[in-house]
């Protein structure tokens, strides 16, 4: 009760209004749908103005927005519910990728089923932290030192298989999204600090006998692109050349050379960022991250009004992944990470990523909008 | 209420205070991390926005680079005798073409690709460094060809039909060995020549006036910057700067005396000189056999390359590197030392029973090419006149090998005629420093005795002979020997003016020389004793000769006869020298016939026809 009544009150206008009975954050929305637009404005001149592409991509974001819509109609109680059928299901579904899994680029990512190609490591980006803060919800917080070895074995076991796939993206993803969750669980931070000393001295060892020698050379390459121009260094070396020619203002939507005479590889999925960076220059950059912003800030705002554990964990967690994901692209594209094959989130062009991206979205507006009301 | 059991207020109050602020803190990492993406991103747009400006316009613009037009060649009078065709040829981008043997192959079957186009093709693709380069698989398509290509060229992405200019002589054979030929550039001519300016040239030069004037001829390429896509596909062109044509050249060759001298030697090995005796200046230049330098263009094929290696040499140019002993054809110059040099006088003469002895021994003889010899009171004129050569013999021991062979120089013998070719070779005017030196052995008297007749190790060229005539003819004036009279371009035209040649003959007061060139004029006009009087019988003109057979030993640079050909190979050069008209000369000429038998009835009457023509042609001209 007390919880409730600390939390900011609805007005009675508010709960009548059809948003809310549609369980739709509309603030949330809106910035959404702006991201998206601004998306679409880039993606019609890095998809060579290819109308089909746009048609496509927009049924795609329908798609997205439906699954949010209908992830916002179903109460957290639920996914708290169903946290541990989902995640066992995911984790099933991992283990028979390995097993049976399409193979696809040299990585073992995809299962064949009833005629659908689709990839569970997208099932546990979300099924993950559901998992996570459904096990710290029925206990007191902070969590006691084994209750936290539980949680971080919840979060590796299935990383690990993805990693095995090898899909290095998707498990950095799902890994931060539980450690994230685990974060927000108020661990101390002598812990986190430890934790952080033990991963510097596990780091060369991961690199000489767990990382794959591709894993390794995309590193090496990150480094010192110049190892090797044409080959897998040449994605990064143009698309910086694209970034770094757009300049203040950019070369104007259209007219980037390096995207529109194809110099630049991959320019409306992965490296679309450097379309962005060549046509709208800083200006556009920084107009990009600041409507990212404000889905974050607004996400990170419900996150502070949920009124129990899991939806506040659930929250947090998929906001500050959503960040990480932005951030670990255009860290990629510009050259200051590794290339590890992530799309930038609501932009880039494809992927059943962005459905799950949006039905995270869903979630966060369900705990919003499933709160319970004290009336004044 | 529907916080689960255990769960305390207090706790709840606690967890939330806990959560909101670990969200702060995951809040300002989020913002601080934002401020690194904008940094970063700056640092790349803004710091180091001119390096990666510069980078996407080297990315998407190139320099194309445009051929200049080679320039043409004419003759004296203006008529084309080397240019530029515009030939179709097949070409391919090797960057676009995923599988270039199968794209090969399957061109194979539309158009005829031969085997030495296939391995000159990968040779080039090979080799080229620059990207988006097109690069000729066959050239000199026909029109059915070009229109087959057409029809299918959907199938090949990364292939085209190229026209593009390539050297055309209309005359072929007749001007090959005066105006040599381009061919395709090869790999060590690729190191020596100017590589920017030769970027988008595919021929140059080879041999003769070709090579010689190769930069002249060339000009400067022209370059187009264009904007490109990663296929190199050319979208827009943004400037041009045009290249400049190569000059034209205009040769002091006159075609209707090359070809009057090509029919007049037709079907003979040999050659034909006609020089301007007062600049140098070569009127026809002919060697035959010759060849097709068409064929060399575009890449002669191995076929007919092979056809040419054979026994008549075609490929060999015998004006300017055959060496033949001159013969008779020096008795003038010999006769004239003797008198300048007071050996002899003009009235001293001799008996001449066909043989001749030296003083010191005694038991070497040295014949007469006349049996009996020809009779008594020869002097110099009637050894001009008859060729007799125990006059000669004895004429040459007594001057002494050091004065002839420094006299005889001063005709150009043993020394280049510089002529604007290229390939000359020098010949021989043999002295006692030369045979110590390259023989290692003394040198003896005989050879003095020989040299009197042009015979021994004494080696000249037809273009060396011809500029010993042109010397008699201008009264001992010599010029360097030039082709090109003029180099034009679409500005101006400068001619050339002659030469003196390094070495020149002192006439003194030139009454021996009027007495020699008196004698020349008998041997052609001379109606009882002249070798070539019936060659010059009823010409309308007076003119200037002296003949020449030349006994062959089985030496020299015929060595590759074959031994049913023994006999034809082993029969006298036929030469000739001589000028016209006799006053104020207009052109002086040499005739090599090989194995043909004697000058005054084999080459005298080629010489002949070629001065008749020129000479109408001057008559025509007034």
């Amino acid at each position: 009760m007390n919880a409730s009544s600390s939390a900011r009150s609805h007005t009675h206008k508010e709960r009548q209004s059809l948003a809310w009975r549609l369980h739709i954050d509309v603030p949330l929305l809106v910035s959404l749908l702006v991201v998206m637009g601004f998306g679409l404005i880039v993606l019609y001149s890095a998809g060579g103005q290819s109308e089909s592409l746009m048609m496509r991509q927009v049924a795609r974001l329908a798609v997205g927005c439906t699954a949010m819509f209908i992830m916002a109609q179903l109460p957290p109680r639920f996914y708290a519910n169903w946290a541990p059928a989902i995640y066992s299901f995911g984790i099933i579904l991992l283990l028979a990728v390995l097993i049976i899994g399409d193979k696809g680029k040299g990585a073992q990512r995809w299962l064949e089923f009833a005629g659908f190609r689709f990839q569970p490591s997208e099932i546990m980006k979300l099924a993950v932290p559901m998992m996570v803060a459904w096990f710290f919800s029925e206990r007191v917080l902070p969590a006691r030192k084994r209750e936290l070895l539980v949680a971080f074995l919840i979060v590796m076991f299935p990383t690990l298989l993805i990693l095995k796939q090898p899909d290095l993206g998707t498990s950095l993803l799902i890994a931060s999204s539980g450690m994230f969750v685990i974060f927000l669980s108020g661990v101390s931070w002598r812990l986190l600090i430890s934790f952080g000393v033990v991963a510097v001295i596990y780091a060369p060892i991961h690199w000489f006998f767990v990382m794959r020698e591709y894993q390794r050379e995309r590193v090496l390459v990150y480094l010192d692109p110049e190892r090797d121009p044409l080959g897998s260094g040449y994605h990064i070396i143009q698309s910086k050349i694209a970034i770094g020619s757009g300049g203040l203002d950019g070369k104007g939507w259209l007219k980037g050379t390096q995207s529109q005479y194809e110099f630049l590889p991959e320019r409306s999925t992965d490296f679309i960022f450097a379309v962005l960076g060549e046509e709208f220059g800083l200006v556009g950059v920084i107009l990009l991250l600041a409507l990212y912003l404000i889905v974050i800030a607004r996400g990170m705002y419900i996150g502070s009004q949920a009124q129990e554990t899991f939806s506040r964990l659930l929250a947090g967690a998929i906001v500050l992944t959503f960040f990480i994901y932005l951030f670990v692209n255009i860290g990629m594209v510009t050259g200051l990470l590794p290339v590890v094959g992530l799309p930038l989130p609501l932009v880039s062009y494809g992927g059943t990523s962005m459905v799950t991206l949006l039905a995270g979205f869903g979630m966060l507006m369900s705990i919003y909008t499933h709160r319970k009301l004290v009336s004044k | 209420m529907m916080l689960g059991r255990r769960v305390t207020l207090k706790n709840q109050f606690k967890e939330i205070a806990m959560y909101r602020n670990r969200m702060l803190v995951s809040l300002f990492g989020v913002l601080a991390m934002m401020l690194l993406l904008i940094v970063w991103v700056a640092q790349l747009q803004i710091t180091q926005y001119e390096k990666y400006r510069t980078e996407s316009d080297n990315n998407r613009i190139r320099v194309l680079p445009i051929a200049p037009t080679r320039g043409l060649i004419y003759d004296r009078n203006g008529i084309l005798l080397a240019e530029n065709r515009s030939v179709y040829s097949i070409e391919l981008i090797p960057e676009q073409i995923k599988d270039m043997e199968k794209a090969v192959a399957e061109l194979s079957e539309l158009i005829v690709i031969d085997e030495d186009d296939r391995e000159r093709f990968f040779k080039e693709v090979k080799r080229t460094r620059e990207r988006f380069k097109k690069i000729p698989l066959k050239s000199r398509l026909t029109e059915a060809q070009v229109a087959r290509f057409a029809v299918n060229r959907h199938r090949f992405p990364g292939v085209s039909v190229e026209a593009r200019l390539v050297r055309f002589y209309p005359y072929g054979e007749i001007l090959s060995h005066a105006l040599g030929y381009v061919g395709r550039i090869n790999d060590r001519e690729l190191v020596t020549i100017d590589q920017e300016n030769y970027r988008a040239t595919r021929h140059i030069g080879k041999v003769g006036i070709e090579k010689y004037y190769e930069t002249i001829l060339h000009g400067k390429i022209g370059t187009q910057r264009v904007e490109t896509d990663v296929q190199g596909r050319v979208l827009k062109v943004l400037e041009q700067e045009d290249p400049v044509a190569g000059s034209d050249l205009y040769l002091e060759l006159d075609l209707g005396l090359q070809l009057a001298a090509y029919k007049a030697l037709e079907g003979q090995r040999g050659s034909v000189i006609a020089l301007d005796p007062h600049t140098g200046g070569v009127l026809a230049l002919v060697s035959t056999p010759g060849y097709d330098p068409n064929l060399f263009v575009t890449g002669i094929s191995n076929k007919d390359y092979k056809k040419l290696l054979n026994p008549d040499r075609p490929l060999f140019n015998r004006a300017l590197r055959g060496q033949y002993s001159p013969g008779s054809t020096i008795k003038p110059h010999l006769a004239w030392l003797g008198l300048e040099s007071k050996t002899i006088s003009p009235s001293y003469a001799i008996n001449d029973l066909g043989v001749y002895q030296m003083p010191i021994e005694e038991d070497r003889r040295f014949r007469d090419w006349k049996r009996r010899g020809h009779g008594s009171q020869i002097d110099f004129r009637r050894a001009i006149i008859e060729s007799c050569d125990t006059f000669f013999y004895d004429l040459a021991y007594k001057m002494g090998i050091d004065k002839i062979s420094d006299t005889m120089q001063q005709f150009g013998f043993g020394e280049f005629t510089n002529i604007d070719m290229g390939e000359e070779v020098p010949g021989l005017m043999p002295s006692r420093e030369w045979k110590q030196r390259e023989r290692r052995v003394r040198w003896f008297p005989g050879e003095t005795v020989i040299t009197g007749i042009g015979q021994g190790y004494w080696l000249s060229t037809p273009l060396q002979l011809a500029n010993s005539a042109a010397a008699i003819a201008s009264d001992g004036i010599r010029y360097d020997l030039k082709m090109v009279g003029a180099i034009a371009n679409q500005n101006s035209k400068i001619t050339i003016d002659p030469v003196l040649a390094q070495k020149q003959v002192d006439i003194g007061n030139g009454q021996n020389f009027k007495r020699i060139q008196n004698a020349m004029k008998e041997v052609n006009h001379n109606k009882f004793i002249g070798t070539a009087r019936s060659a010059f019988q009823g010409a309308n003109y007076l003119s200037a000769g002296k003949t020449g057979t030349v006994q062959l030993f089985g030496l020299g640079e015929d060595e590759e006869y074959e031994a049913e050909n023994l006999a034809e190979r082993l029969r006298d050069n036929a030469l000739y020298i001589g000028y016209a008209p006799f006053e104020n000369p207009t052109i002086a000429v040499s005739v090599v016939v090989e194995n043909a038998g004697g000058g005054g009835s084999n080459a005298a009457p080629i010489a002949r026809k070629v001065i008749d023509t020129y000479l109408a042609k001057l008559q025509e001209g007034k």
